[in-house]
């Protein structure tokens, strides 16, 4: 028993969830995810075929606001007094290099 | 070379919708403004904030499905594609993939070679992410969310083109269309219309596809041509030389006329997708969509009938016009004000063109007021200017939408009608120009043409050409009956 | 007795009566966190400043008669996941320190309509990922009731500055049991309401299916009537719902005649403390004698509820979380090369090892491959498991369950091992899938002195029927209203007083 996670699938992991995870920290994180998998696989004894998935709690549909403006710009000063480096009211990054 | 390629083009079209606020809160979607003027907690991704989703979006993603000849799926949800990239406030962008709002559709295009079918695979609806500006001095990049959250609508075409022409053409109709339907103004330059190119080639007569690249960074249907010209070429060199084609997102340069890969080694292309538990799914009930049917505008193919038919203008100028959804509303306007449909049509094919070519604008950007084109048709017909002046006139009515009437007054150029004044200048004229005189008696009836014209020069060009023409005639024919000679002795 | 030894409602009254004015009580609730968080640690951030002024402003409307309502002028402590416009909201993370929200909270604003005077902020599981309160970033709470002992999670801060008397009242909110868990250990009592009833707009998320706001308080009436006040349809939040009434507090009525009490026997085994499970039983007992039926049943499924919940909240608290990235508000690392070492550093050094923990099992579950085998399995185990409690409450009106297998452990003994500590939530997190209301009532002690609370849940919009079976309990039993005597400074040296505070409840 047990699940083995791989090396690869951490590092994958860790790429889409953008954490640097330190060697002890990969290995942690392979048992802790595989321990859970494990348990989780609890759920294959379930039959759900033909079972809707549930995203939603209620049933509800259709929740629409009308296209009327409200309130743009009003927290601009008070949004950008938030980012840890900012300039010309932008927020400003390292330098972006185009991604697909 | 002695191998045939054939170029097997889909495209993935993004159009910002023209609602008046954004996709998921109330900010304006105005083009510009000072960066994150237009922002909230919503649009930059505050934590806690929450979407709410506008309706005038889903209508008029709808109304595209409708013409795009696609089935509106009854019910449809949004999925977050999660990544991460700065111009992305959440992380992640609320899209849709596993219940697009419309399926199955196309349009017919017509080239060269015919018409051609080309199918739409899907058109959904997501967020616009915000802008990056690139700082090089100080090698950061500054993030800008004014248009986080405009809403957009992603129209995924089948691979059914074979080359460029028939690329711009699904484009051109497709642009118009929405157009028409006023669902956008689709201007690629400004961005509210992108075109991102997925091209594979493969040996003529096989059936498998190629591996495909995806070209983005395509801002005018010229660089789409080139793109799709320069990609093709650059596969099937590779092909030939034995290598294969990678699938990947590449960005083409349109000054360098060449294309670079836009890989990263974080960009995992995992987007982790599932449904937006923050928004309930939309459920499009018959009546709904019968309403938005009912509200769909005269497209154009119903236009060019009419125009034909109701203004009694030729198909030629019909199908120039309708063109572009506003040189129509224009021309209609005008044409019910003045009641001269085919001198409206005169103005817009032909000075109208001339200088949205000489300004390098598209007929869409036409900004003056029907009404002044109207007057100015009037009064030209009242003779209060000619038609020259006309021309300086509608210049300034295309440039600043002026108003012909304070134009002309302002300007002073009514046209001078008092025929004593126009014959003082004739006289004039014809004193100085002797030989043309001359030329008029040996029965060179032409040369009349060439006094008409010194004699509005000498008026400003303000003088009604027929008047002065008429003018001259007469007085022409006056000196003959006087003394033929008398030219040659005053020349001397 | 001190102004934090009474109930809102009483303290309320007071209040109205001009027997004592918002500033005072403010002062008081300031003045008994100031003695009291040297051992509870049950805030935070403390706001004394808007907290004065706030009560000067509400003491003024109450004089104009402006401001009548029951909690006008009431102190109230907010947990720290709820946003307050110019007072820092941080999650309990680094990640947010120094985060001021540019607006508030639904919540929040309803609260501060209605007179509510907020205090301060109260400590928290960071990002509400927890059951012990101890992956706080700013240090753990202890159990008023046992400082070696947790307060439970991941609300322990607003529940152990209720149980304290610290505050009147608190605001929390509820993932996974995160109102309810807390509320049993510190012996006071807390409701998770209906999903959608309280708006999330402003609740920085966690679970976005998931997660609602709720009070915690010292009394089922307070309860009501708090709920009362915070909740509201509201446009800003999709998945608002319109309820038919508002009316919360009409449910007050010491009967329980024709009241119709489930007790699931998968409830009710292995796992579950015998002290625990006694006193849990002995609330059905006592409505009975009150005119209920009690009957057993088998709920099942029970078993899946966790491995759905932890997929399920993982998964949308790998994408909610994404926008902690630096670039916005928040903690940025200091040293960095380029764009994604900015954000995996921030990320990295931000977060707490629960969080990244919960994080990187989201991001798995969604990955390419996976999706389909756990993330559709879980939510289609959700669709069956609500399906369960459908045909339990055609049955049935209120559920009855322990809120948590023991009473509070000790402080240490619960992060070693993530499986272990997700097996105690195995009574709460249901509700949380179902989108069921459920309370929590004190209804005992076990034998070292830590409080035991009783869980009663309800069909989907049916708080009204958990309130009346939860307020007929707690009129006939003597837990409602005790204040720990542990963590009083010397010469304060009561025991537990049954009866205190409890006056309250008749009001």
């Amino acid at each position: 028993m047990g699940k083995t996670i791989s090396d690869e699938m951490i590092e994958h992991v860790s790429i889409l969830a953008q954490l640097e995870l330190s060697d002890e920290e990969k290995e942690q994180a392979k048992a802790d995810m595989g321990r859970m998998l494990d348990y989780i696989d609890q759920l294959n004894e379930l039959d759900t075929a033909g079972v809707e998935p549930m995203a939603h709690v209620f049933p509800v549909e259709n929740v629409f606001r009308e296209d009327v403006a409200a309130g743009a710009g009003a927290c601009r000063e008070e949004i950008l007094a938030n980012a840890p480096k900012s300039r010309d009211g932008a927020f400003q990054v390292p330098k972006t290099v185009d991604i697909g | 070379m002695s191998r045939e390629y054939e170029t097997v083009i889909g495209l993935e079209v993004h159009v910002e919708l023209a609602t008046k606020t954004k996709i998921f809160c109330g900010c304006s979607t105005q083009f510009g403004g000072a960066p994150n003027t237009h922002t909230c907690p919503v649009c930059t991704g505050m934590p806690g904030a929450l979407p709410v989703l506008n309706r005038q979006a889903v209508e008029y993603a709808v109304a595209v499905g409708l013409a795009a000849n696609c089935t509106i799926n009854r019910r449809c949800q949004f999925d977050r594609k999660n990544y991460f990239y700065p111009d992305n406030p959440q992380n992640y962008q609320i899209s849709q993939l596993y219940q697009p709002l419309c399926v199955n559709g196309g349009i017919e295009i017509e080239t060269g070679r015919g018409r051609k079918w080309i199918g739409i695979h899907e058109i959904h609806m997501e967020e616009d992410a915000g802008k990056l500006i690139h700082d090089e001095k100080e090698g950061c990049s500054l993030v800008d969310y004014n248009r986080s959250g405009v809403p957009l609508i992603e129209i995924v075409s089948e691979p059914d083109m074979r080359d460029a022409e028939e690329v711009i053409a699904y484009l051109e109709k497709l642009r118009l269309m929405i157009q028409y339907l006023g669902a956008s103004d689709c201007k690629l330059q400004e961005g509210s219309m992108r075109v991102d190119v997925n091209l594979s080639v493969r040996e003529a007569e096989t059936e498998v596809l190629g591996t495909r690249t995806e070209m983005k960074n395509l801002n005018s249907f010229k660089a789409i041509a080139r793109a799709i010209q320069g990609e093709r070429q650059r596969q099937i060199s590779l092909l030939e030389e034995g290598k294969p084609v990678i699938q990947e997102t590449r960005r083409w340069d349109d000054s360098k006329e060449c294309s670079y890969p836009m890989r990263s080694k974080e960009d995992a292309k995992d987007y982790r997708y599932f449904p937006e538990p923050d928004l309930p799914p939309i459920s499009i009930s018959p009546q709904w969509l019968a309403q938005i049917r009912a509200c769909q505008p005269e497209m154009r193919t119903e236009k060019l009938a009419r125009y034909q038919k109701e203004y009694g203008i030729p198909e030629y100028d019909a199908r120039i016009i309708t063109e572009s959804k506003r040189m129509a509303d224009i021309f209609e306007a005008a044409a019910d004000i003045c009641n001269k449909p085919k001198k409206v049509s005169n103005w817009l094919m032909g000075e109208a063109m001339r200088l949205l070519k000489e300004t390098g604008q598209d007929p869409q950007e036409l900004s003056f007021a029907p009404e002044n084109l109207a007057k100015l048709i009037d009064l030209i017909d009242a003779g209060v200017i000619n038609g020259t002046v006309g021309k300086k006139v509608f210049e300034a009515i295309f440039r600043e939408d002026a108003d012909p009437v304070r134009y002309i007054e302002e300007k002073g150029l009514a046209a001078v009608n008092d025929e004593d004044a126009l014959k003082a200048a004739a006289e004039q004229v014809i004193r100085e120009n002797p030989q043309s005189v001359e030329d008029f008696h040996r029965g060179k009836k032409k040369a009349v043409g060439f006094l008409v014209g010194q004699t509005m020069k000498a008026m400003g060009g303000k003088a009604n050409p027929q008047t002065v023409n008429r003018l001259l005639n007469e007085m022409l024919s006056g000196i003959s009956e006087k003394s033929a000679g008398s030219g040659r002795g005053e020349r001397s | 007795m001190g102004l934090m030894d009474l109930t809102a409602a009483e303290l309320g009254k007071k209040i109205r009566a001009g027997e004592v004015s918002a500033v005072e009580a403010a002062e008081e609730a300031l003045a008994r966190a100031e003695v009291k968080e040297g051992q509870i640690h049950a805030y935070i951030s403390l706001n004394p400043d808007y907290a004065l002024k706030r009560a000067k402003q509400v003491q003024k409307q109450i004089a104009d008669g402006t401001l009548s309502g029951p909690l006008a002028g009431v102190p109230v402590a907010v947990k720290d996941n709820i946003c307050t416009r110019g007072i820092p909201t941080t999650c309990a993370s680094r990640m947010l320190e120094g985060f001021v929200p540019p607006y508030s909270a639904r919540a929040v604003e309803n609260l501060e309509k209605a007179g509510a005077v907020i205090i301060g902020k109260t400590n928290m599981d960071e990002f509400a990922m927890g059951s012990t309160t101890e992956t706080s970033a700013f240090g753990v709470t202890r159990n008023p009731w046992n400082l070696e002992h947790v307060p439970g999670g991941s609300s322990g801060g607003s529940c152990a500055a209720v149980a304290a008397r610290e505050v009147s009242f608190a605001l929390a909110s509820d993932t996974g049991g995160s109102i309810r868990q807390p509320s049993a250990f510190c012996g006071v009592t807390g409701l998770k309401p209906t999903y959608g009833t309280v708006s999330r707009y402003g609740l920085v998320a966690y679970g976005s299916s998931l997660d609602q706001i709720g009070p915690v308080a010292k009394d089922v009436t307070d309860c009501a009537a708090v709920l009362e006040a915070i909740a509201s349809w509201d446009p800003a939040d999709s998945t608002s719902v319109k309820r038919d009434s508002y009316d919360f507090t009409g449910a007050l009525k010491d009967d329980a005649k024709g009241l119709r009490i489930g007790i699931p026997r998968d409830y009710f085994g292995a796992g579950l403390n015998p002290e625990v499970k006694e006193a849990v039983l002995r609330v059905a007992w006592v409505l009975e004698e009150k005119g209920a039926a009690a009957e057993e049943f088998d709920l099942s499924l029970v078993q899946y509820a966790i491995p759905a919940y932890y997929v399920i909240a993982c998964a949308e608290a790998s994408s909610n979380l994404a926008r902690f990235d630096g670039v916005k508000y928040g903690y940025r690392a200091a040293e960095y090369a380029g764009l994604h070492s900015m954000y995996k550093k921030t990320r990295s050094e931000g977060f707490g090892p629960e969080v990244k923990r919960r994080i990187m099992l989201g991001s798995f579950v969604l990955s390419s491959g996976y999706y389909d085998a756990y993330y559709r399995k879980a939510l289609q185990a959700r669709t069956l498991i609500r399906q369960a409690f459908d045909s339990a409450f055609a049955r049935f009106d209120v559920i009855l369950a322990p809120a948590a297998p023991s009473a509070a452990p000790r402080l240490g003994e619960s992060l070693d091992d993530p499986v272990r500590m997700y097996l105690g939530d195995i009574y709460t997190i249901s509700a949380n899938l179902a989108g069921l209301p459920a309370i929590t009532v004190p209804c005992g002690m076990d034998s070292a002195g830590l409080p035991i609370g009783a869980q009663l849940i309800g069909d989907c919009f049916e708080e009204k029927k958990i309130l009346r079976a939860a307020y007929a309990f707690e009129q006939a039993a003597e837990y409602a209203g005790r204040s720990p005597a542990a963590g009083k400074p010397a010469g304060e040296k009561t025991a537990a007083a049954p009866e205190a505070g409890k006056g309250g409840a008749q009001g």
